[in-house]
């Protein structure tokens, strides 16, 4: 199970003078689940087109069961990819798309290799029937093999490129947003389908996405990605409840992220208050960001809490309410199931463990203050818009 | 609002009755009456005379088609490969003989394969022609060996006459270019190549670069790539380039007029001798029109059948 299969060793990358990717270094274990998670222009297709053997890294390596891989081409690479738009060939049906890797003839793989006879081998027909066949009842599309690509819906064409991808039987399947294109509902089925195909085939799933939820959902593990640089690697668990830096905070889930001063092991202090918290090992009053979670924060009535605020606004959410109050100026984001109106004063309870200290970092006060609430939380969702900047961002870097 | 807009297309309407559907129909007509406008189908009867026309006419289009389309597939490959600045200089290197008038680029290839143009005096310079003739000398001598030893024992054999030729020209001092196929194929091969060109390159400049990706990540290598993804979508690029290549090769008549000398007679020139010439007959000109005519509208038929499934898919 924690085999390692890939590692990525000091990956650089650079188009032109930009660097994309800065000192990466990553191990993938066989049979895992990993996600790398970011926001567009982060790297994260680019770490995966050098896995895929689409780019090569401008320095460092690529380490494959423990072979350097660098100059292998893709297509003598034991990776199979699902493409962002799926990639199938319009030119052929369901079956012949995903037969498409095993009608080629491979070089035969005999112990010796004597001379330079490279004798190629073909899959007999028979035995191509029986896996496209097999492979496409695993993505539940029976019954589908003569319909062409364009007769398919995009949640079909989505299943024909993973079958397409699996029939190969390849060590590690990489999936570059694969999911971008589907409506909210379709994701959500296509995650749980997803996650239950890699356990059924029992192999590595490199998968890239923006999305945190589709992230912390299917993830074994998560790679959180910015400006080219690995900011966190964690199972989804340590990702959300220990973020690393304040973008992590930020980009995983909702935070309030706050400046304060860790005056001893367990004690912070902001709003001019010190508060008991769980973490320890910082040096005296050394300036740190504070995280909180918006669903850990208590509202009590005004003169129990702890720090007292105004109700600025309210947006019904339908599990909860989103409640902005409003802390001598500074905005939180608070989810809570009982409604507040705009103008109340409430007070707030903070336990402990609702309080996660991190190391201040360049992104120290760009991120967690929801003073521009409505803009910042819509830019979050509107996961069209992110899409298509990504698009730009992967044309600029062909070639 | 619909009506107001179909109102636009009128003019195109009128146009294409006066000058397209009118034509073909006084054409018919022609094609169906004799020089006194009774009603008759000999001048179909008469149309075996002509067989080595049309077998000519075909037959060099044909090769001319094929020649643009290995010229033109790989330029366009290479071109849609390329950067924008590669592409530019191509297009416009392309495109440049094209803004001068066609008459005048063929009477500048008459003038370049002529006996003693440019060409040959080239080749006389650079001893081309020495070598050409010396070659000729020993071929000569080898179908000569052949003709004695070998042959004349198969010959005995099987009482046959088979020989080989012994008389290539030895003593040329120019190359004669001009007024053979050779030269009408080159002429259309020029003329035509960028309507070759340019819908093949359409077609793989807008093709998906990650069905290339795709393909090779399944494990295809650059040939099997070609084959089975690039290929087969460029192939509606392919069949409008050979339609536009081949349609207007099939009915030239200045190229062989030109560039042939009047050897090479095509059916071109043979309307244009019904028509305007010394074999004036303007009714079986019309019936040659229109056999002409129906089997090019049967070739491109059977080849747009052919690559029918392709194109639906690329219009994806």
């Amino acid at each position: 199970m924690s085999k390692e299969l890939i590692r990525l060793v000091n990956c650089s990358m650079a188009f032109d003078d930009e660097l994309v990717l800065d000192n990466i270094n990553l191990y993938i274990n066989d049979s895992e689940f990993l996600t790398l998670l970011g926001p567009s222009g982060c790297g994260k297709t680019t770490t995966l087109r050098i896995i895929g053997g689409f780019t090569t890294p401008t320095a460092g390596e690529v380490l494959f069961d423990g072979v350097r891989i660098n100059d292998v081409p893709p297509h003598l690479r034991q990776v199979n990819t699902v493409f962002q738009r799926y990639a199938l060939f319009p030119h052929l049906n369901v079956f012949d798309n995903v037969a498409f890797g095993l009608r080629i003839p491979k070089a035969e793989e005999s112990g010796e290799t004597k001379g330079r006879k490279k004798k190629k081998v073909k899959i007999p027909e028979s035995e191509i029937k029986e896996r496209v066949m097999e492979m496409l009842e695993v993505v539940s599309l029976k019954g589908f093999e003569h319909r062409h690509i364009t007769e398919l819906s995009g949640g079909q064409q989505q299943r024909v490129a993973i079958a397409r991808a699996l029939v190969n039987r390849p060590k590690v399947l990489l999936l570059d947003e694969p999911l971008g294109a589907l409506d909210l509902r379709l994701r959500k089925d296509m995650q749980n389908e997803l996650k239950r195909i890699q356990q059924q085939m029992g192999i590595t799933f490199i998968y890239v996405t923006h999305d945190q939820e589709e992230a912390l959902a299917m993830s074994d593990t998560i790679v959180v990605m910015d400006q080219g640089k690995i900011q966190q690697i964690g199972r989804p668990e340590d990702i959300y409840n220990e973020p690393k830096n304040a973008f992590v905070a930020d980009f995983i889930g909702e935070s309030n992220i706050l400046d304060g001063i860790m005056h001893e092991d367990y004690v912070v202090e902001f709003f001019n208050r010190k508060f008991r918290c769980l973490d320890k090992g910082f040096a005296p009053m050394e300036p740190v960001d504070v995280v909180i979670r918006p669903e850990d924060i208590d509202i009590v009535p005004e003169d129990e809490g702890q720090l007292k605020g105004t109700v600025t606004a309210v947006t019904f959410k339908g599990v909860h309410y989103d409640t902005i109050v409003d802390f001598k100026g500074f905005k939180w984001l608070i989810q809570t199931t009982e409604f507040h109106p705009v103008g109340q004063t409430i007070g707030i309870v903070l336990n402990p463990d609702d309080i996660h200290i991190m190391h201040k970092s360049q992104y120290s006060g760009m991120f967690g203050d929801y003073s521009s609430y409505s803009e910042e939380y819509d830019e979050m969702d509107d996961v069209t818009l992110l899409d298509e900047e990504d698009d730009e961002e992967d044309r600029d870097h062909e070639e | 609002m619909r009506n107001k807009r179909a109102l636009f297309v009128i003019p195109y309407v009128g146009w294409m009755t006066l000058f397209v559907v009118a034509p073909i129909i006084i054409v018919v007509i022609y094609a169906l009456t004799t020089a006194g406008g009774e009603f008759t189908l000999s001048n179909f009867a008469r149309m075996g005379t002509y067989t080595s026309v049309f077998v000519r006419s075909f037959e060099l289009a044909i090769i001319a088609t094929l020649i643009c389309l290995l010229i033109g597939y790989p330029l366009a490959y290479v071109m849609a490969k390329e950067g924008p600045r590669f592409q530019r200089i191509a297009m416009v290197l392309i495109m440049l003989p094209m803004w001068m008038n066609f008459l005048l680029r063929t009477y500048a290839w008459m003038s370049l394969l002529e006996n003693n143009g440019l060409l040959n005096q080239a080749f006389s310079a650079l001893g081309i022609i020495d070598l050409g003739n010396a070659i000729n000398g020993a071929l000569n001598s080898f179908c000569a060996w052949l003709n004695n030893g070998l042959l004349e024992w198969i010959n005995g054999l099987f009482g046959s006459d088979f020989l080989l030729n012994t008389a290539r020209p030895t003593d040329q001092t120019f190359f004669r270019m001009l007024f053979t196929q050779g030269a009408v194929v080159l002429g259309m091969v020029y003329n035509y190549l960028p309507f070759m060109v340019l819908p093949i390159y359409s077609v793989l400049v807008k093709m998906d670069n990650s069905l290339v990706e795709a393909a090779r990540d399944l494990g295809a290598n650059t040939t099997y790539v070609f084959r089975k993804v690039i290929f087969p979508l460029s192939l509606p690029g392919v069949l409008s380039g050979v339609t536009m290549v081949f349609v207007p090769a099939v009915s030239t008549f200045a190229i062989s007029k030109m560039l042939g000398g009047g050897t090479q007679l095509m059916l071109g020139d043979l309307i244009e001798m019904l028509f305007m010439g010394s074999a004036y007959n303007p009714n079986l000109g019309a019936a040659v029109s229109i056999v002409m005519m129906l089997i090019v509208v049967v070739c491109m038929w059977v080849m747009n059948r052919f690559g029918e499934g392709e194109e639906q898919a690329v219009m994806l």
